[in-house]
């Protein structure tokens, strides 16, 4: 055997062990990388119209607090979430209805209605929003989020729009 | 640019030396059954990295550990992928150290000066059977469950300690949580670190003796 001969064997090894584990590498390496993001390319959204309470009991000029919670599944657990606001009532027309999040857009707390100080006060570092969900005080960066689509069914209930994150 | 980080790591750390030492060791003519050893290795480190992926998802809790393996399978994208090579990965990986091992008998390498790689080399065979038997109760099916029941039961008839083990192996005297806590413990930490640690010293005894040469006839 000629020495040119031993070296383009060796060359010959060295290239197929370099495909072949490139090949292994890219066969494991590809999924393993789409595996592991796969919950952040996830589409949730499930949507659904909610029942908040009865048009005849909201008051003009006093919020009308309201919660309901969603279960969520989340791989293999089912995770309950509280999501809560308030509906402000302005005129005898069920189109006349400001229906905010009580969810504080600074950092999510719980904001209450205050009748006293007549605003929204949030518990967590003292944010204060007006009764159209305003910022007065306090570190929050917006308004309130608002419940944009709602509607009146035949029994005189209101339901908003509710699309999940 | 690259030419000098390579030459200023290269100083540092001598590629030249490490790749004449480790890969291009002069080896004896043999034949294909001197490659299980590297088989068995790709196949640790194979199992190694699906097994740390496969903990992204489960869950050693008796409430979720059933459903988190099913979501592997059914909910994420290629977790049958992931979880079929670990699975099969686990059989192969137990029958190629034992051929391996059976090879090694064969050519009778375990002799001077190997008794050592061969003594470290049945502690590798064992704790890649201890593998086999953490990793089996982990999906917590029936199965697993009363598989565990009866290897444990097993271990439980040795004389004098044998309830001792038994309790220490289940974590009390029956199959409960802390059964399948301490099993995933022993599975994903402290086994694989025994197991790398010894496939370390095998390696290095490896390369300190050179391979054996197959036996001829006048041995
Ligand atoms: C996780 C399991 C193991 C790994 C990763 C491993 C790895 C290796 C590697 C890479 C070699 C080089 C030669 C060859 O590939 O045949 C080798 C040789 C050797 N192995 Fe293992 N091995 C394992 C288990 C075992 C077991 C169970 C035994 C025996 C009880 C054993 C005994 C030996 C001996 C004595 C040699 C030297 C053979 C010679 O120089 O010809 N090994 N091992
Ligand atoms: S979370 Fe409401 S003020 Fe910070």
């Amino acid at each position: 055997m000629s020495d040119s001969h031993e070296l383009s064997r060796r060359d010959f090894i060295k290239v197929t062990t370099g495909i072949v584990g490139g090949l292994i590498g890219a066969i494991i390496g590809l999924p393993s990388v789409y595996y592991l993001i796969d919950p952040a390319l996830r589409e949730g959204g499930k949507e659904a119209w909610i029942p908040i309470g009865k048009f005849e009991d909201m008051q003009v000029g006093t919020p009308y607090p309201f919660s309901f919670t969603r279960v969520q599944v989340n791989g293999w657990e089912r995770t309950a979430s509280s999501f809560g606001g308030y509906a402000i009532r302005k005129s005898d027309s069920p189109e006349d209805l400001l229906i905010l999040n009580s969810r504080c857009t600074h950092l999510a707390c719980t904001v209450n209605w205050s009748a006293e100080a007549e605003a929204f006060l949030c518990p967590c570092h003292d944010a204060a929003f007006d009764i159209e969900g305003e910022v007065l005080d306090g570190p929050p960066p917006r308004a309130l989020d608002v419940y944009a689509e709602h509607r009146l069914t035949e029994d005189g209930i209101i339901e908003i729009f509710f699309k999940e994150a | 640019m690259w030419k000098n980080i390579y030459l200023w790591l290269d100083e540092r750390i001598g590629f030249n030396d490490l790749y004449k030492n480790l890969l291009d060791r002069p080896e004896p003519k043999t034949n294909w059954w001197n490659t299980l050893g590297s088989a068995s290795l790709f196949l640790f480190i194979l199992q190694g990295l699906t097994g740390i992926f496969l903990t992204v998802y489960y869950t050693p809790s008796p409430d979720h550990a059933y459903d988190s393996i099913t979501y592997i399978m059914e909910g994420v994208a290629f977790g049958w992928l992931i979880r079929g090579i670990h699975h099969w990965g686990a059989t192969l990986m137990v029958l190629v150290v034992f051929i391996h091992m059976l090879r090694v008998f064969y050519t009778a390498s375990f002799k001077y000066p190997r008794e050592l790689t061969w003594l470290i080399g049945i502690g590798l065979f064992l704790t890649t059977l201890g593998m086999g038997f953490t990793g089996y109760l982990l999906p917590w099916n029936q199965k697993a469950y009363w598989a565990t029941t009866v290897g444990t039961q097993i271990a439980g008839t040795v004389p004098f300690v044998g309830e001792f083990i038994l309790k220490a192996l289940r974590g009390g005297p029956e199959l409960s949580a802390l059964t399948l806590q301490r099993f995933f413990a022993a599975h994903i930490w402290i086994i694989p670190a025994v197991l790398a640690a010894l496939i370390g010293i095998h390696l290095y005894l490896i390369i300190k003796h050179g391979e054996s040469h197959s036996p001829t006839k006048e041995d």
